[in-house]
């Protein structure tokens, strides 16, 4: 009689045991530095060198990728499809440019308190997204966007109204990179905000806290049976988005120095949305793989037909969905995990 | 007073029609379809081509920017929307945000950027005193028409066979296949009929809303309140969302124009957050 239970009660805790090693190498497994990731920052430090005459464009493809990553976050990750991300980076974009024009001319110091504002924003606005359907939350994050787009309309006074705010000029990176005519530091400015944000997100999305946004954007309500907390998690990673927008956002304000209302305007939405849907949600370089595309096309189009690339960013988009937008994203499930091999399977 | 009361009303009306049709593709059919604006927007075109360019008579274009709009709702629901009823939001989205663009830029092409212009036939326009209270014919027209045709709606959704059958097929499409009622066709008759609607408004809006090529995207945000505060089971939840709307914007442009829209924008995030099935929903489906 006593020794029966005894005996399962070993069994299971070595069952445990082995499971939970199996988990910690399937996360490990998960998590692992992939061999495109590294090709991808290697080409953007070799542009630098390769391609100094394109470094305006470079910068933007740089600003749109830390974008669009940081939207893959919630879109990908926790599947809340939003409509006004772009709140985000508007209110970053406004926030550097207050920031240079009245108190501090440091970028740094500007990127963090736009992060910071936007994230305020972000964990503000996230509790209205909590409920109801995805028609409720596209309409909410919408409303949100378009919220922002009209207050800074109206607070002239402040952002300068349709004029935009201008005639400031962000001072050296950190007392010691000036910021040249040739885009030269800015670029590498940007490609080295878009790392380390690329990164710090990475290190979310990998983590048990990434597998659990997953769970909860297949089925919130089973994931709540095995006890995650889907409201919590939801808020989290929206802030966390949130905040990146807006280092975007402050990162174009402050390589242009100049903000124009346009930050906050819906196309810009559709736009970060198109990104994603080019290079793939669900795996975070899908936004940067995107990003490069997308600036490529539109300014072809817009050399092409300047005043009519709009159909076509549109035309592209239909064609996409109609054709399945999965099987464009595939093709990195192909390459090879890593270079050299060893260990495990 | 009274005169903004009956702008705002005269105003919602007009956005009822242009967003009613949306009410069944986006409530019923449960498809986001964020081009509705596109329909409205060719039924407009419609009548300013027929109007200024073959000088027909107003009267005669409301019906012709129906059925054109229509048409091209008819066309493109059997070409491309049936494919992707059951398809993610994110691609509804996706696919509806790429033809407002290819609209927009289409219409551009054809029609130029400008702010299009139609003139009214003299009967309608200026206006007159009613018990003290300045009234616009035109926008007594608008009431009139809109009322109509809500009420029209009303009755065929709820008296008539085919009515009877949209309704069957959007509670269970199975069993209403089961029936042997012809889903799809339905289907694509109400949204059809939807955008025909649309195109009417389109055109009777072309002077009170104006009209150009951002017209869908400007307006999308009204049709969808209207749809999302309004709820989608009935047809008079959406009729007394666009009033309230229109009277609130009409009178928020008037007392606050600084603000105006802001209050709209605030207003429909906090009654999406208090109901978010509708300000006059039958309860939570």
């Amino acid at each position: 009689m006593s020794v029966l239970p005894q005996e399962t009660t070993v069994s299971a805790s070595s069952s445990t045991a082995t499971a939970e090693t199996r988990a910690a190498k399937l996360m490990k497994r998960r998590s692992r530095i992939r061999f495109y990731e590294i090709i991808v920052w290697i080409a953007a430090i070799a542009a630098y060198f390769l391609l100094p005459s394109k470094m305006l464009i470079l910068t933007e493809i740089a600003i749109l990728a830390l974008f669009a990553v940081s939207l893959d976050l919630v879109l990908g990750f926790a599947g809340i499809v939003s409509l006004g991300h772009t709140a985000f980076f508007g209110l970053g974009a406004y926030v550097a440019g207050l920031m240079a024009q009245h108190y501090f001319a440091e970028p740094v110091t500007g990127l963090i308190v736009a992060g910071v504002a936007s994230g305020v924003l972000g964990l503000l606005t996230s509790f209205l997204i909590l409920r109801g359907s995805d028609l409720t939350r596209l309409m909410t994050t919408l409303g949100i966007g378009l919220m922002m787009a009209e207050v800074a309309n109206q607070m002239a006074w402040l952002t300068g109204g349709a004029d935009g705010l201008s005639g400031f000029s962000p001072g050296p990176i950190l007392g010691m990179f000036e910021f040249d005519l040739f885009g030269k530091v800015g670029y590498l400015y940007c490609v080295g905000v878009l790392f380390i944000g690329t990164m710090i997100m990475r290190r979310i999305a990998f983590s048990p806290f990434g597998l659990s946004l997953k769970a909860i954007k297949g089925n919130p309500m089973r994931s709540g049976m095995i006890a995650v907390p889907a409201r919590k998690r939801i808020v989290t990673a929206y802030t966390v988005a949130a905040i990146f927008a807006g280092m975007a956002g402050a990162l174009l304000t402050q390589t242009t120095s100049f903000v124009s209302p346009d930050v906050l305007a819906f196309h810009r939405s559709a736009d970060v949305l198109l990104v994603l849907v080019i290079g793939g949600t669900g795996y975070l370089y899908g936004g940067i793989f995107g990003a490069i595309l997308f600036t490529l096309v539109k300014d072809w189009l817009s050399v092409i037909t300047p005043q009519y690339w709009m159909f076509y960013i549109g035309l592209l988009l239909v064609i996409l969905v109609l054709i399945g937008r999965e099987r464009l994203s595939r093709w990195v499930e192909y390459l090879p995990e890593r270079l050299s091999k060893k260990e495990d399977r | 007073m009274l005169t903004i009361l009956f702008d705002g009303i005269a105003y919602g009306m007009l956005l009822f029609i242009l967003a009613c049709g949306l009410t069944v593709t986006l409530g019923l059919m449960n498809f986001i379809n964020l081009a509705h604006g596109a329909f409205a927007m060719a039924g407009g075109y419609v009548t300013v081509v027929m109007m200024n360019r073959y000088g027909i008579s107003f009267y005669w274009c409301l019906p012709a920017a129906f059925i054109v709009s229509a048409l091209i709702g008819l066309v493109l629901e059997r070409t491309l929307y049936q494919w992707l009823y059951q398809a993610p939001h994110l691609d509804q989205v996706l696919f509806s945000i790429g033809i407002v663009f290819m609209a927009i830029a289409a219409t551009d092409y054809f029609m130029g950027g400008q702010q299009q212009l139609i003139n009214l036939p003299p009967e309608l326009s200026g206006r007159m005193d009613v018990f003290g209270v300045g009234v616009g014919r035109y926008r007594l027209f608008t009431i009139i028409v809109c009322a109509a045709l809500a009420l029209a709606l009303q009755l065929i959704l709820s008296k008539t066979r085919f009515g009877s059958r949209l309704r069957a097929a959007v509670d269970d499409r199975r069993v209403a296949m089961g029936l042997g009622i012809n889903v799809p066709l339905v289907f694509a008759l109400t949204f059809a009929f939807g955008s025909g609607l649309a195109g009417l408004g389109g055109a009777m809006g072309a002077e009170i809303l104006g009209l150009d090529p951002n017209f869908p995207l400007k307006f999308m945000i009204y049709f969808l309140i209207v749809v999302s505060v309004g709820g989608t089971s009935t047809v008079s939840g959406p009729f007394l969302a666009a009033l309230l709307l229109g009277i609130a914007d009409v009178a928020g442009k008037y007392y606050v124009p600084a603000i105006g829209p802001f209050v709209i924008y605030a207003l429909m995030i906090v009654m999406l957050i208090v109901r978010p099935n509708g300000l006059f929903s039958r309860g939570s489906r």
